[in-house]
């Protein structure tokens, strides 16, 4: 098994202050990784780091470029554009096709000509996790993927992570509920960065 | 990137995000000169380049916090950022589009509200070609400041201060080309500076409104 992301004391910031440090993971093709943590740990600035989206302060990141897709809080879907354009635009951005098959995982075939703005924070999450099986990226980094998810839509989720990974893909999921994933966890609580705010707890200033 | 673009100007479009509002500003803009300076032909005709250029860069201003900040308050900027394309070539096809939605329709309209102005004959070509020239430097320099505020709450205010003295030197040369247009006079000079400060903003500032936005996602 090769390798896809691999992460070396890396130190991530957040405001200027530095939040996590010290952080080394790895992810090899078919694994997924979850990511553990009291709200304001700086699970979602390590993802956004790992991302690219936020210089690290410290430390290396090696991925194989153009890998890396990211879902986070917010789902990047217009509300004026129906479910099946929203992901045409995601697929020809990428280059990559599967609005169909994206349409199907997550069982939105229904609702594919509706505008997204008349879906339910249910539906949309849907419709903002089946844009990664658009982009044909190998690494999904994921934030919180399944806040508002109900529980039939977050087995939907884990059977298109399981079919992720089993297709050689790998994924970084932050999240607070058990996925039925065979994974291993990451807890990143002892990676607090000693120095800058607070004195042992986390600050909610810096999510 | 074509997708981008089409994307943007369906939004533009459904969402009446501007696509008509601009234009239905400008109009309203234009009419309400007249009854400002009262029925003299004469007055009007003479200041009618400079009315049409400062409504044309104020309609044009209008919609300009739109570009990056809702595809910011949902998420998309963020994935556009980790996805295949270039955060320079978005931002040159966010303000491409912009133009298309903004600039475009006003430059196809201006001789319209030319007759409200009683634009004198000659100036209708001039003011289309200054209009058509310097529209796209408007898009462009506002882009970069959408891009400056794309964080902030509120930030509309604050980028009019910021773009409307960047606009400054377009307006000037703009409005002298139309002038000079409308009287038969020699433009060689203010439509070559015209052009080349549209040039020289579609050529740089798609780099610096990236590293703002860079910044801004951080």
């Amino acid at each position: 098994m090769t390798s896809l992301l691999e992460v070396q004391d890396l130190t991530v910031q957040r405001g200027g202050v530095a939040v996590l440090a010290g952080v080394s993971l790895s992810l090899a093709e078919g694994e997924a990784l979850i990511l553990r943590g009291p709200n304001g740990s700086g699970k979602t600035t390590l993802l956004r780091t790992i991302a690219g989206l936020q210089p690290s302060s410290a430390g290396r990141i090696s991925v194989v470029p153009e890998a890396i897709a990211y879902a986070a809080h917010a789902d990047g879907v217009k509300s004026v554009l129906t479910v099946v354009e929203n992901l045409r635009f995601w697929s020809g951005i990428y280059g990559a096709g599967g609005v169909e098959e994206a349409l199907e995982t997550f069982e939105l075939e229904g609702l594919a000509d509706r505008p997204a703005g008349a879906l339910s924070a249910g539906q949309k999450r849907r419709l903002g996790l089946s844009r990664l099986l658009v982009t044909g990226r190998s690494i999904w980094v994921l934030d919180e993927p399944t806040v508002s998810l109900d529980r039939a839509a977050v087995a939907m989720f884990a059977g298109a992570v399981r079919a992720h990974l089993a297709a050689g893909g790998a994924a970084l999921i932050a999240t607070h509920i058990d996925l039925g994933l065979e994974a291993r966890t990451f807890d990143v609580a002892p990676y607090k960065a000693r120095a800058g705010s607070g004195e042992g707890e986390f600050d909610e200033a810096f999510l | 990137m074509i997708r981008l673009l089409l994307r943007d100007i369906v939004l533009a479009v459904r969402a009446g995000g501007g696509f008509g509002l601009g234009l239905a500003f400008f109009l309203i803009v234009t009419v309400l000169v007249p009854f400002g300076v009262g029925p003299e032909a004469d007055l009007l005709s003479r200041i009618a380049p400079g009315i049409l250029w400062v409504g044309a860069l104020l309609s044009c201003l209008l919609s300009l916090d739109r570009i990056f900040q809702l595809d910011f308050e949902d998420g998309t900027l963020d994935l556009l950022a980790t996805a295949p394309i270039p955060m320079e070539g978005v931002v040159a096809v966010k303000a491409l589009a912009h133009w298309l939605t903004t600039g475009l329709p006003l430059v196809l309209a201006a001789p319209v509200f030319g007759v409200l102005l009683n634009l004198p004959g000659p100036g209708y070509v001039w003011l289309v070609a200054s209009l058509a020239l310097g529209t796209p430097a408007l898009s462009m320099i506002g882009a970069f400041g959408a891009a400056l505020t794309v964080g902030l709450k509120r930030g509309g205010l604050l980028l009019s201060l910021l773009v409307l003295p960047l606009y400054v030197p377009t307006l000037i040369y703009g409005t002298e080309v139309a002038r000079r247009g409308a009287e038969g006079l020699d433009l060689g000079a203010p439509i070559a500076l015209l052009a080349g400060i549209t040039l020289a903003a579609l050529a740089l500032l798609p780099f610096a409104a990236a590293a703002a936005i860079r910044v801004n996602l951080r």
